[in-house]
Formats: C-alpha cells, sequence, structure tokens
C-alpha cells in the first residue's frame, strides 16, 4: 500500500506561512497539508519550529504572512475558539488545566451541555467526562479538581478533552511523553478509530517507533524551514533523523572522550517534601552527567534545591568537599557551583538590560572596589566572555531581549562561566536554539569537560542526553529511578526509567 | 518495587475517598465556618447584652450590610477572574450623587436608581477597557480610576450637598421600611445575590470566570473569550457599585463629595475573608456577601459589648490576615492531600 499525495482537498492545510517572535523566525514559509483518514507525523528537533506551527493551526498565533486554509478556502482564526468551532482539536505538550476546577468542567470549558435557559448541565458535564474516561479506560473521577494530577493523568485529561467533540482534525502534541505502554496503546486505538472515522491527525512525538506506528506521511522542519513532506513508507529511522538533523550526528554531538576525575559534587539523600525524594548522586571532574526524566519529573527542581534556590528537607550537598548550606545560592556560588536555568528569560537573563551587565551580574565580588562598582573592570570582563563563547551583538551595550535565542543562551553561559566554575549545572542548555548554535553549546560543555570541570545537564532533549553524557541518571516523579552508564544509555532505557515502566537498574551508585 | 510491596498496595489502591471527602467538605466549608463565626459572634452579643438582636437592633445590622455585601457580591466577581476594582468607592458615591441630584431636581425614583446603575456600568466598562485591552494590571488601573473617578466628583460636587429632605418621600422610605424585620433594601440585595450567584454557576460565560481566574492561559486555549468576560466582570460589579450609591442615598439621605471614601478596602477585606481566592478561580459570591456580612456586623458588635469602635479598623486587619493564613494552610493541606491520593492512584493503575 503507498501513499500518494491525496487527490481530494486537504481539510487542513498550511500554505508558505512565516511567524517571528521578536528577532526569532520559528517559522520560515512552511506549508503542511493535513488530509481525512491520514495521520501524519511532524518531525524536528527542539526548537525546530513544531510547536509555533501547532499553534498557528489551532489559531493561537496568527501567522505574520502565508495562509491557513479549511476546506481549501483561506481562513483567519482569531482565536482558538475559531479553531475549536472549525472542528480543530489540539492536546499541547504541556497540559493547560485550570487547577481549580472539576476535571469534568476543565474537559468541557466553554462547550459544556446545557438544559433549558442556556444554563450548565452540571449532572451532564460529570457524565459525559465519566464517558470518556471509560472510553479511554482510565480511572480518573470527573468530580476530583486538576490541582494535584500527576502530569500523566493531566495528560489524560487533554486528550479527553480533545476527544469530547467530534473533531475533523486532531492535533496531538508528545501526548505520550508521560504515559504508560498500556495508556498509550488505548491512546492509539482511539486515535486510529478517529482517523478511520474521516478525522485528519497531526501527531508529534520523540519517540520514532511511534511515528512509524500510527502515521502515513510525515513534515519534518528544521530552524523554522520545511525540509520535506513524504509518505512513511520506504524511510528508516535513519532517514528520519537526517533529515531533522541536517548533519553527521557526530558534529552536532561532539563528545570528547575524558578521564573521570576526583568527585566534584556529591548529592546525598536529597529530599524536599513532595517534590523530589531520596535523591542522591555524585559528578566527578571531567564528567559530563544527563539527568533525564520527564517534564514535571523534578529534575529541575532538584538542580534549583543544590545550588540553594530552594530549600531542601532533608540530605547533604557538598562541592569539591564542602557541605553547602542550603537555601543560599551566594555560599553555593562562592563555593565553584554555577547553574544555568531552564527558562532563560525569566531566570536567566534581566531581559531590558545590556549584554554587558547581564554578564557583569556574577562579577560585581570581582568588579566592585570598596562598595564602588568599576564600570571598566566590568566592561572587559563582559567582552572577554561574550567574544570567547562568539555572541552574535552589535554593541555590548544592546539590549538582551533583541538577540536571537541562540546568542542570548550564550550570553548566559558566558554570565556563569564568567565566575569561573568547578561544577556547571545546565537547565535545558539548547531548548529553542538553532542547530548551528545547539553544536557550539555541546563543543563548549565538551570542552569545559576535558578542562575538569564537572557538568550535570538537564535536559529533555534525549538524543542530546545519549550524544553528550558519560552517565544518563533518570527521574521519575520525583525520584531517582536509573543510573545508565553511556555505553547502555538507549531511547528505550532512558524511556523506560523515566516513566516508571521499569524499576530496575535503580541501583544508583 | 519489590514484590512484598504488592498486596499492601492493592489494599490501598481502591479510589481514596476518605480524602476526597476531606477536600470536598474544606471547598465547602469555608462559606460555612464564616457562617458560623458569624453567629457565634451575634449570639455570644446577644447573650451578654440582650437588647442586641432586638427588632431594631436586627434592622440596623441589615440595614447596615447591604450596601458592602452588594458592593462585595460584584467585587467577587472580578477578584474571581484574577483582577480587582479599587474605584468601586469612588463610583459608588458618584453615582449616589447623581441620583440624588436627579431626584432633587424632580426625578422619578425609579429611574434615577436606573441612572446610578447605568453610571456605575460606565464606569466599570472604563475599568473593564483599560484592563483588558491595555494589559495593565487591574491593582493600577483601578486605583488610577479610583482617584479620577473621585477627582470628577468632587469637582461636580464641590461643596454641595444632598440632604434626605429634598428627596421623594417615597425614595427614603424604601431606604428604611420593610417587611416585618427585613428592610426592601436587603431583600433587593439578597435578590441580586442569588441572581448573581446562579449565573455564575450555572452559565457558561459565569464559568468562564472561574476557568479565567485559574488559568488566564488555559482559558485562553480553551478559547475563552478573554476581554468580553473581563468586561463583563467589570461592568457587573460597577453597575452594583452603582446600585449600592442609590441604596445609600435611600439608607442615608446624605450624600457629599467624600461619600464612599475609602470603602474599596473593607469591600476588598469582605471578598477574601468570604473565601474567594485573590488569585482568582475560587470562591462565591455567597462567601463574599458572608463575610461582608462578618465586618459589618463586628461594627455593630463591639459597641453593644462595650468596646470602643476604635477597635473596629484593627479587628477587621486581623480577620483579614486570619482569612489569608487559613486560606495557605488548607491550600497546604490540599495540596499534600491530593499528592498522596494521586501517587495511590498512579502505584494502583501500574499494577
Amino acid at each position: 500500500m503507498t501513499h500518494p499525495e491525496p487527490e481530494t482537498t486537504p481539510v487542513l492545510a498550511l500554505e508558505e506561512v512565516s511567524k517571528s517572535f521578536g528577532a526569532v523566525r520559528a517559522l520560515r514559509g512552511v506549508s503542511l497539508r493535513l488530509y481525512a483518514g491520514e495521520a501524519h507525523a511532524l518531525a524536528g528537533e527542539n526548537g525546530a519550529g513544531k510547536s509555533t506551527l501547532i499553534k498557528a493551526l489551532a489559531g493561537v498565533h496568527r501567522p505574520d504572512a502565508g495562509t491557513v486554509l479549511l476546506d481549501g478556502a483561506p481562513v483567519e482564526f482569531h482565536g482558538p475558539a475559531d479553531a475549536r468551532d472549525a472542528g480543530v482539536a489540539v492536546i499541547y505538550q504541556e497540559p493547560t488545566l485550570f487547577p481549580d476546577l472539576s476535571v469534568a468542567e476543565n474537559i468541557f470549558m466553554g462547550r459544556q451541555p446545557r438544559r433549558s435557559l442556556n444554563r450548565v448541565d452540571h449532572r451532564a458535564v460529570k457524565r459525559a467526562a465519566a464517558d470518556l474516561f471509560a472510553r479511554l479506560g482510565v480511572d480518573l473521577d470527573p468530580d476530583q479538581p486538576a490541582r494535584g494530577l500527576s502530569i500523566a493523568d493531566q495528560q489524560l485529561v487533554e486528550i479527553a478533552k480533545a476527544l469530547s467533540f467530534d473533531a475533523r482534525v486532531l492535533i496531538m502534541d508528545e501526548p505520550t511523553a508521560a504515559l504508560t505502554g498500556s495508556e498509550v496503546a488505548r491512546l492509539f486505538g482511539v486515535v486510529k478509530t478517529l482517523r478511520e472515522q474521516g478525522a485528519a491527525v497531526l501527531f508529534i512525538s520523540h519517540r520514532l517507533e511511534e511515528i512509524f506506528a500510527l502515521c502515513q506521511r510525515v513534515t519534518t522542519l528544521r530552524d523554522g524551514a520545511l525540509i520535506g513532506s513524504e509518505p512513511l513508507e520506504g524511510l528508516t529511522e535513519d532517514d528520519l533523523v537526517r533529515r531533522m538533523v541536517g548533519r553527521d550526528l557526530d558534529e552536532l554531538y561532539p563528545k570528547q572522550e575524558t578521564e573521570a576525575g576526583e568527585v566534584a559534587l556529591q548529592v546525598r539523600r536529597l529530599t524536599r517534601e513532595g517534590v523530589f525524594t531520596d535523591v542522591s548522586f555524585e559528578v566527578r571532574r571531567g564528567e559530563i552527567v544527563g539527568l533525564a526524566g520527564l517534564v514535571g519529573a523534578g529534575r529541575s527542581e532538584v538542580a534549583r534545591a543544590v545550588f540553594g534556590v530552594d530549600r531542601f528537607d532533608g540530605g547533604e550537598v557538598e562541592v569539591l568537599g564542602t557541605s553547602l548550606k542550603p537555601g543560599a545560592p551566594s555560599v553555593a556560588m562562592a563555593a565553584g557551583l554555577a547553574l544555568v536555568p531552564e527558562d532563560r528569560r525569566a531566570q536567566g537573563l534581566v531581559m531590558d538590560m545590556s549584554i554587558e551587565r547581564n554578564i557583569g551580574l556574577t562579577g560585581f565580588a570581582e568588579t566592585t572596589r570598596a562598595g564602588l562598582m568599576n564600570r571598566k573592570a566590568e566592561r572587559s570582563r563582559s567582552v572577554d566572555w561574550a567574544v570567547k563563547l562568539q555572541v552574535k551583538y552589535a554593541r555590548l551595550a544592546d539590549v538582551v531581549g533583541t538577540l536571537s535565542g541562540g546568542n542570548q543562551q550564550k550570553v548566559v553561559l558566558a554570565k556563569w562561566l564568567a565566575t569561573g566554575p568547578q561544577v556547571l549545572i545546565v537547565d535545558e542548555p539548547t531548548r529553542g536554539i538553532d542547530v548551528g548554535t545547539k553544536a557550539e553549546v555541546h563543543r563548549l560543555l565538551s570542552s569545559l569537560a576535558a578542562e575538569g570541570v564537572a557538568v550535570l545537564m538537564i535536559s529533555s532533549d534525549l538524543p542530546e542526553i545519549l550524544g553528550m553524557a558519560d552517565r544518563v541518571l533518570v527521574m521519575h516523579e520525583g525520584r531517582l529511578t536509573a543510573e545508565i552508564p553511556r555505553a547502555e544509555a538507549t531511547e528505550e532505557t532512558v524511556m523506560a526509567a523515566a516513566t516508571g515502566r521499569t524499576k530496575e537498574g535503580s541501583a544508583a551508585a | 518495587m519489590t514484590m512484598t510491596a504488592q498486596p499492601v498496595r492493592s489494599e490501598s489502591a481502591p479510589r481514596p475517598t476518605a480524602s476526597r471527602q476531606f477536600i470536598d467538605k474544606v471547598f465547602k466549608a469555608r462559606e460555612l465556618a464564616v457562617a458560623v463565626v458569624l453567629v457565634v459572634m451575634l449570639l455570644a452579643t446577644q447573650i451578654s447584652n440582650g437588647e442586641f438582636l432586638s427588632e431594631q437592633g436586627i434592622k440596623d445590622l441589615l440595614l447596615n450590610s447591604t450596601i458592602l455585601v452588594l458592593v462585595a457580591t460584584g467585587q467577587a466577581v472580578v477578584v474571581i477572574t484574577r483582577n480587582v476594582d479599587l474605584s468601586v468607592g469612588s463610583v459608588l458615591g458618584i453615582s449616589a450623587f447623581a441620583a440624588g441630584n436627579y431626584l432633587q431636581s424632580g426625578g422619578n425614583s425609579l429611574i434615577a436608581v436606573l441612572l446610578a446603575v447605568a453610571l456605575g456600568a460606565v464606569f466599570g466598562a472604563l475599568n473593564g477597557a483599560l484592563v483588558s485591552l491595555g494589559k495593565v494590571p487591574a491593582l493600577v488601573v483601578t486605583l488610577g480610576t479610583l482617584y479620577v473617578v473621585r477627582g470628577i466628583d468632587s469637582i461636580w460636587v464641590g461643596s454641595r450637598q444632598i440632604t434626605a429632605d429634598g428627596l421623594p418621600s417615597g425614595f427614603v422610605d424604601f431606604g428604611t421600611n420593610g417587611i416585618s424585620v427585613v428592610p426592601y433594601l436587603a431583600l433587593l440585595t439578597l435578590a441580586v445575590l442569588l441572581c448573581v450567584g446562579y449565573y455564575l454557576r450555572s452559565y457558561r460565560s459565569g464559568r468562564d470566570m472561574y476557568a479565567l481566574g485559574s488559568s488566564p492561559e488555559a482559558a485562553n486555549l480553551a478559547g475563552v473569550p478573554v476581554r468580553k468576560r473581563i468586561m463583563t466582570a467589570y461592568v457587573l460589579c460597577g453597575a452594583l457599585a452603582g446600585l449600592a450609591g442609590a441604596l445609600y442615598l435611600a439608607r442615608f439621605g446624605n450624600v457629599d463629595s467624600a461619600t464612599g471614601n475609602g470603602y474599596e478596602l473593607t469591600v476588598v477585606s469582605a471578598v477574601v475573608v468570604g473565601g474567594v481566592a485573590f488569585t482568582g478561580g475560587a470562591g462565591t459570591v455567597y462567601g463574599a456577601a458572608l463575610g461582608a456580612l462578618l465586618l459589618t456586623s463586628i461594627n455593630s458588635v463591639l459597641p453593644a459589648l462595650g468596646v470602643s469602635s476604635v477597635w473596629v479598623t484593627a479587628i477587621n486587619g486581623l480577620l483579614l490576615l486570619l482569612a489569608i493564613a487559613v486560606d495557605r494552610i488548607l491550600a497546604l493541606r490540599v495540596a499534600a492531600v491530593l499528592r498522596k491520593q494521586a501517587a495511590q492512584m498512579r502505584s494502583a493503575r501500574h499494577d
């Protein structure tokens, strides 16, 4: 069976769509056609523009250029409600629920069944939610508030929401990331039924085998540009990866072999009530240790606690033999620890300040004499690091908010490398930056490790973890579930530990 | 997991109903708790001072609280959407004067009330437009309109004053009379309260208000018309402040340029004490009304107990802090229970 481009009109399509956010060009002239009865995969690395594309289809973003076509006719979605009314259902990567409202209300918000006088029929809402859960085979109470649901349960609520109306187009952004095997199988069953009933499906997943199992056609994006749209039949996983990455993997993940030295960061039985429990690990000089896990598993929270941004309730953190005081980032910095946080816009940078001053933020001890800042010293320190990391800027006094994502990330890295850290924690170091800069960041991390810095790298980008880490630690629901040496780390072993499907290998050092 | 853990888990696998019930109770209990505090306080006062709950005493209590309840009802809707309206005191003042001014020049009572409501709604729409279109924090915007409206009021009113003898007697009677001990004003307020409460609970747009306050981003993705709903909330709040202005005129028959000064903070306190989350998404107008009732009752209780009324402000403040502290502790408790429950459900499902 082959799948040539059908002769029929696509249900929903994008033609030459572009979208920019400030200096970042998220989509550049991308076209996509979704046909009834066909499951279409969208492939691309983190930051390739997949989420932006979905939001353009869902009416969240309005394209700067190009058109959205519904049944062949141009439409303008003025908001998510318009897209929804056109029959487009979206399951977002990160669940967006109303924590204060019941699960049932979350599913039917804005579309509640009504009785006389247009009143909401609360009982029908509850019944319909229970029916949906039965269809999906999940055990959730429609009355339960969404607050406190695990990520997996939240994802199931999102799926139920998307299935709750007869969608003509079902868009799923990594719906399976947090689900167990049986839940995935059931979801795929439901999706297949919908597809056979004539719905068009757009599916995004990092698990390539899922793409091959579910989809007939694939569109690949790289750095916001369309690489190709073709039938999946005849393609191999390697073909797909090559299209996504656009270069050899060796070049993207330039991992140097290093000799692990003394223990630089030692974390013992670290616990923060209700967030993570009993986390123990060590990072040696010269090592890059990957910390993998699903969104919400508690990885960033561990990093924040280690660095002292958050307090911890129990356990111990030692940097090069000295025990750190909980909740004191300045002590951690003095001990040689640096944290490049997950969200560079909110946590890593002061967006309205210049490059120079952002880098200078970590250097007051060096650049201050008798309580007065030496602006010249700050400037030369900043220039040194900006040049070393090849930040592309017009003037050092430029506001960082005007830089592209990749350059912003370099400024954050410069800010922390300028402190001369012995232990570097990087949280999602390449999220939302282009492939070229990504490779540069990887090269930088690798050479830091070679110089004897201990690196702890948190990442949701599995190929990055597999490509860069000497050892992989995996967290699931606030616990460390596995420690996998480089040689044994594969997509399967890491994902199995991250979803809690196996509890083996939990013999953390 | 080890084999030995299995039987223990499967026993605890069924849905943990006890914790569910606890959560349900916590959310429903908030209004109840305020009501209990209110009743206990009134009864205790009655026991130490037999005069307190006389016919006139009850009537005064209800009359005194109606205006605050009305404004708190509107405010609660705004707060549920994760916004706030600080301009209610000024809007109440200017609406009261507008209605009085119209009545003094021989106007019809009903039209005077409608005029006050319409004026309030206009100011509400102004607030709503600034907050939803300008995307400026509501606290700042309504602080601005609070002063602007008060300024307009001062210029317009000057040193003039509305007094009861300039008003139609029917209008003044409506403000003081009632059916046995229940004043007309209280009945009107109760009717408004029930309507708004029913609207929030049983209409899509009412549910949207909660959605909006609970997570603005999710509301946007769910297709909730965010701007329209914020607008609705502010117009409703402004209209109720206007109506409260008319009732104020009927009740006191005396309005000048300072009427309603400083009222906004009492209103916000009442709403928060009544269990409406200041971060939006949770609470009911009934709770807000009970909070308003509680705060006004303290005003009457203290003199009846022979305590100087200078204490009233401090006690109101203390109640506010107490309410927030209770909210915080409960939120932490609830989060802990939910987490435990989720963990149980999960391990049950994975088996």
